[in-house]
């Protein structure tokens, strides 16, 4: 048992450490005299906002780890950091497949980092018009990723792109029309298989669900698990809803003002939330 | 030259140097697009000033020019220029390809194979080829920076998904030395090949866009291209020029006006005149010889 728990310590696929942002100029004192327990994330000395601090967690091959918090928590800018769409104040993260986790993400050049978020990431963000190109066409948006990865033929371009489709149920029909076109949750099928298309380890997922109706969402879910089972791919899953990390999340990390109040199996948080934060959440659900 | 004093060939010395430091780096960063102070000529920007700056700023008075405007020495932005330029320094002029040093052309690269030593001056209306997937400047600048082309191989698969092949006539984007995405200005696809490998050096000037960029001799000049949608130049088979019968030059379609019948011309004249002449000779020469 114990052997195994090494194992998985040294299979851990993303690790984490002390990740955090700070909005405006930042002092000294601007994270102690922040967080949870202070009551809110604006440094009361210099006024900056810590979006996150103190950050730390690991995602294991195959699973999905939920990222759980109200708004303005930070969940969002913690995937937006580990995407590399913004640059972190400090902070360090290690990826197995890259290097193997000899390196330090954070730290890389921009060339470098765009080549690991075209080759090992994929993102899906809540509003598609960040993930898409409205004016490219559903299957170009798909082309987009695979050529960042170094496709260079039209015939398998298009060949995954097919596969893609299939996988995420969308009528190959569509293939060639712009997604602004599309319905909501389409929009979102097409995110997820732009960001599936080079087979990345890892997926970022922000919200996939806000903004869509009932069944839609259901369906989407849906999909993200039969993707998860059958491609053994590890996520990480933002959300403020309950309901959608329980439905997917094997592990849990609850956040307020910038910092993780708690941690740990879903299940457990669900059954028995320690912070009253996560009490207060789980209670509030419907 | 007039009673107006002018230096010789009308730049100021300062502004030469300039330019030629601006070439000097862009021989040295193949593809790259150099920004340059583009000085006030007396044309109208967007009708040649950048390649005027060009050729007026490595032009000494040894130097043979010639201009073409589309393959024509004769068209009216071509006498004009060479008007101007001959005003300007006093150099001789010529028509002949092989005879120049320097050649200031738009939308064309001659016919006939240039040779080490000898310089083409291009003119080009739009330096960025990536205008056509990214409007903004500063966006541009960093997808070169990172050799970030992804937006641009999609607009060559889009192209293939609506029409089955790539459309883009001229303009064809080329990957210079490996490293950038380069706008060859617009000649036709016919003439991209003749940048790979060449013997000559190739300098690229944007007056209006204030750019300057260059393919050095010898340097790899290949067209994007998908492994299996390949680069393919214009087809001209089973068509001929009228005048010259050439099969293997770029034609220009062009219609009698009281016949309405349809021909083709090479487009580039001096190519077409001195076959001409040669073919006029060996036609003649038979015909002698049977008498």
């Amino acid at each position: 048992m114990k052997a195994r728990a090494k194992d998985n310590k040294e299979q851990a696929l993303l690790r984490v450490r002390d990740l955090c942002k700070i909005y405006g100029k930042s002092c000294e004192q601007c994270v102690t005299l922040t967080g949870p327990d202070m009551g809110g994330n604006m440094c009361p000395k210099c006024g900056s906002i810590v979006a996150c601090a103190e950050i730390s967690f690991d995602i294991n091959c195959g699973e999905i780890v939920g990222v759980v918090g109200e708004s303005g928590s930070g969940k969002s800018t913690l995937i937006r950091l580990l995407h590399f769409d913004q640059s972190p104040f400090s902070g360090r993260a290690y990826l197995n497949s890259y290097e193997n986790a000899r390196t330090d993400l954070l730290n890389l050049s921009d060339q470098k980092k765009r080549w690991i978020r075209n080759h090992q990431f994929g993102i899906v963000y809540q509003n598609p018009y960040h993930g898409l190109r409205m004016n490219f066409s559903c299957g170009g948006n798909i082309a987009e990723k695979l050529i960042a990865a170094d496709w260079y033929n039209y015939g398998n371009i298009r060949g995954r792109a097919t596969e893609l489709l299939l996988q995420t149920e969308l009528p190959l029909s569509r293939i060639d029309d712009l997604p602004k076109y599309f319905s909501g949750g389409m929009q979102q099928r097409v995110q997820i298989a732009k960001a599936l298309a080079n087979n990345p380890p890892i997926l970022l997922l922000d919200e996939v669900t806000t903004g869509l109706d009932v069944s839609v969402q259901a369906q989407i879910l849906n999909l993200i698990r039969h993707i998860q089972r059958s491609l053994k791919i590890s996520m990480l899953l933002v959300s403020h809803d309950f309901a959608v990390i329980r439905m997917l999340a094997q592990r849990t990390i609850v956040m307020k003002n910038g910092r993780i109040v708690e941690s740990g199996l879903t299940d457990q948080i669900m059954e028995d939330p320690q912070h009253p934060y996560t009490q207060l959440l789980i209670n509030s659900m419907l | 030259m007039s009673e107006y004093e002018y230096s010789y060939a009308f730049l100021d010395e300062q502004t030469k140097k300039e330019i030629r430091r601006k070439l000097l780096k862009a021989v040295a960063i193949p593809g790259y697009q150099v920004p340059f102070g583009s000085r006030e000529m007396p044309i109208a920007r967007g009708w040649g000033t950048g390649g005027l700056q060009i050729t007026l700023s490595v032009i000494g008075p040894d130097d043979i020019l010639k201009i073409i405007d589309q393959g024509c020495d004769e068209s009216v932005n071509a006498c004009n220029l060479r008007t101007f330029i001959e005003d300007v320094t006093g150099n001789a002029m010529t028509y002949d390809t092989l005879e120049a040093d320097i050649i200031q052309t738009r939308h064309r690269i001659p016919e006939e194979k240039m040779k080490d030593g000898q310089i083409l001056v291009l003119q080009v209306p739009y330096p960025e080829i990536l205008r056509w997937v990214e409007p903004s400047e500063r966006e541009t600048r960093r997808m070169h920076a990172e050799r970030d082309y992804n937006k641009l191989w999609v607009f060559l698969y889009e192209d293939i998904v609506r029409w089955g092949e790539i459309t883009i006539s001229y303009r064809y984007p080329v990957m210079v030395n490996g490293r950038y995405a380069m706008d060859p200005s617009p000649i036709p696809r016919f003439d991209v090949p003749k940048l790979h490998q060449a013997e000559t050096l190739f300098l690229f000037g944007a007056g209006r866009e204030k750019r300057i960029y260059a393919i050095p001799p010898y340097t790899d000049v290949l067209p994007l291209q998908f492994e299996d949608y390949g680069f393919k130049v214009e087809d001209f088979s089973g068509k001929s020029c009228r005048n010259c019968g050439s099969t293997n030059s770029y034609l220009d379609e062009t219609f009698d006006s009281k016949s309405g019948k349809r021909y083709f011309m090479c487009s580039d004249t001096n190519y077409c005149t001195k076959r001409s002449s040669t073919i006029t000779e060996t036609k003649i020469l038979p015909q002698e010889m049977s008498i």
